[in-house]
């Protein structure tokens, strides 16, 4: 089981003190807050990607790397990377970057996103949203599999020849994960691949995440990738805590009345009681955390968010040393009555050992491209 | 079984709203029933929902009795829909509702269209609001619309009021004799319970997905 932290990197205000952080502050507390989450023994650590403020999730790979130079064992993830908008050109480069700079410490997670405006931004229509993540993601499956690559789409000019660099590490692309939170589709593509399927789980009841993660279950078992118990399941998990039930319910009230994305709606009570967000005392984070298997199964990937709605650093980190003091016995809890036969999520080593090993996968090419510029405007003027 | 559901939007106790949409409920129920077919007419009344409303505008999720009312919508066969008008249109209550159904939900459904008002000046709230938003959800709307007045309640009815109701009624029940359980003319948009009932095959996803569909 792996337990972790994801983030979106908002840039909110402090509702307690009226305080609003600067994008410097933000972006260097995100990497405190990951650094922090290595330190008290947690598996993963993932960012989401916005293109707006108030956010500071923008450029994920450039964070995901530098957290990565700077911890040593953490596997830094995504949450999710826009595979809408984003060339799968680039995804394929970036990843396979990562994961050599990080020994292999990586993964992602797909999404569509959940902001409108920014399939505009990069020349693409909201309305194919379902469209884009299916041949985007077919074709960056190519981009790590295939050396050289002759494709042909809808979405994207064609590809002719063309080999991603530098290719995956070990011969292995990184695991990924698609993310959504209620389209069914998206469900069925993860299973169709044999991939990871992760719901975000916090911003609605808990019946919606057990429909997808159940479909996904079943589509997964169809395509043969194993019986439905075995299908890799992600889920996020929204948490706040003291020792004191009744001191975390006062202290994290402020922030959940002016939250974005839900504030000023349903009570603290309201929201606790139909969805995943537990606020209260370390023992009932615990208890409503390990319930999650009830509807869910028993599953791979536990992320809560910790750190959004004007939550300042210390606050941030205090709740990281509180989950740290019950990740041995969330683990324990996991761990109890899990069939052998489930499997842990996949890990870079586990994924080169079902390879049948490592394998270097370096194109060695003669360069015909560099430097041509010349010649194709020369052959552009005899055309 | 035939299943009628009345939504009305009426906020005071007791409201003239109410008092129309139960008219309008019991004529539905006898006009069906007329026709030999069985029905079943179940009221929802928005304004014990108006806070899961707010809630549902801001979290995107219904909670408890607002995720049953909407359900029992989806699920209906033909609907009865009463509002009051308010600045001369239908109420903000009720066009929430109805902007937090899921899309495709009202795609061919018979509906009947009633407003309540102070004074009988606003009877074409019927026709240039309600028609108009039903037409959009591509919903059936029946011909009659049954507007009621205040005076329409007190001792001046001659009885108009009751027949517009059973018109109303009739032309309701004779779309549901049409086409009860049979498949719509029109295909019906695909919503996310028919894709979680049965999921379209991946290998169709990928064809749609390099062709001209929109998705």
């Amino acid at each position: 089981m792996q337990i972790g932290i994801f983030t979106v990197g908002d840039v909110t205000t402090d509702p307690t003190t009226g305080r609003t952080p600067t994008e410097y502050e933000r972006i260097k507390a995100t990497v405190a807050i990951a650094k922090k989450a290595e330190d008290i023994g947690l598996d993963v650590f993932a960012t989401g990607e916005h293109h707006n403020p108030p956010f500071i999730a923008s450029n994920p790979t450039a964070t995901l790397a530098y957290i990565g130079a700077q911890t040593e064992r953490i596997i830094l993830s995504t949450a999710t990377t826009l595979i809408t908008t984003t060339d799968p050109v680039l995804i394929a480069e970036d990843y396979a970057k990562i994961q050599h700079l990080t020994d292999g410490r990586v993964d992602l997670m797909l999404g569509r996103g959940n902001t409108g405006p920014v399939y505009p931004w990069f020349g693409k229509d909201i309305r194919q949203g379902i469209n884009l993540a299916i041949e985007n993601y077919a074709l960056l499956r190519r981009l790590w599999s295939e050396d050289v690559v002759d494709w042909e789409g809808r979405f994207r000019t064609p590809l002719q020849g063309y080999t991603a660099t530098p290719r995956p590490l070990e011969g292995v692309a990184p695991f990924v994960w698609h993310g959504s939170i209620r389209s069914p589709e998206i469900a069925e593509q993860a299973a169709y691949y044999g991939d990871g399927y992760f719901h975000n789980h916090i911003f609605w009841p808990s019946s919606h995440a057990q429909q997808m993660v159940q479909l996904y279950r079943q589509r997964f078992e169809h395509y043969g990738h194993g019986s439905a118990d075995q299908a890799i399941v992600g889920l996020g998990g929204q948490i706040f805590m003291r020792h004191n039930s009744q001191d975390a319910v006062r202290d994290f009230r402020p922030y959940f009345d002016n939250a974005p994305v839900y504030g000023h709606g349903p009570t603290l009570e309201e929201f606790t009681q139909n969805t995943p967000l537990t606020v209260g005392s370390p023992q009932q984070v615990l208890e409503k955390t390990l319930s999650f298997r009830e509807y869910a199964g028993d599953y791979q990937r536990q992320l809560f968010l910790v750190d959004h709605a004007g939550l300042p650093l210390k606050t941030v980190l205090e709740q990281l040393d509180l989950l740290g003091e019950i990740l041995p016995e969330m683990r324990k809890g996991f761990a109890e009555g899990r069939p052998a036969h489930v499997p842990d999520a996949p890990t870079h080593a586990s994924r080169v050992a079902a390879a049948g090993g490592a394998k270097d996968s370096t194109v060695h090419a003669e360069d015909t491209m560099t430097g041509t510029t010349d010649r194709f405007q020369k052959e552009e003027v005899d055309a | 079984m035939t299943s009628v559901v009345v939504v009305s939007a009426g906020l005071s106790v007791p409201s003239s709203t109410r008092i129309l949409a139960d008219k309008l409920g019991e004529a539905v129920r006898r006009s069906v029933a007329a026709r030999g077919q069985e029905v079943d007419v179940q009221h929802v009344e928005l304004r014990p929902l108006a806070h899961a409303l707010a809630d549902h505008l801001l979290t995107g999720f219904p909670t408890g009795d607002l995720a049953t009312s909407l359900e029992q919508v989806r699920r209906a066969d033909a609907l009865v829909v009463v509002t009051p008008v308010f600045s001369a249109s239908y109420s903000g209550l009720f066009k929430t509702f109805f902007d937090v159904l899921e899309p495709g939900t009202l795609d061919g459904k018979p509906v009947v269209i009633a407003a309540t008002a102070g004074t009988a000046r606003h009877s074409l709230a019927l026709d240039h609001a309600l028609r108009p938003l039903f037409a959009h959800l591509h919903a059936v709307v029946v011909p009659t619309g049954v507007f009621a007045a205040a005076e329409d309640f007190g001792a001046t009815d001659d009885g108009s009021l009751d027949k517009r109701v059973d018109r109303a009624a009739a032309e309701l029940a004779a779309l549901l004799g049409n086409g009860a359980g049979e498949p719509a003319a029109a295909p019906v948009r695909r919503q996310v319970a028919d894709e979680f009932a049965a999921p379209t095959p991946f290998e169709q996803l990928l064809r749609e997905a390099g062709g001209n569909a929109v998705r």
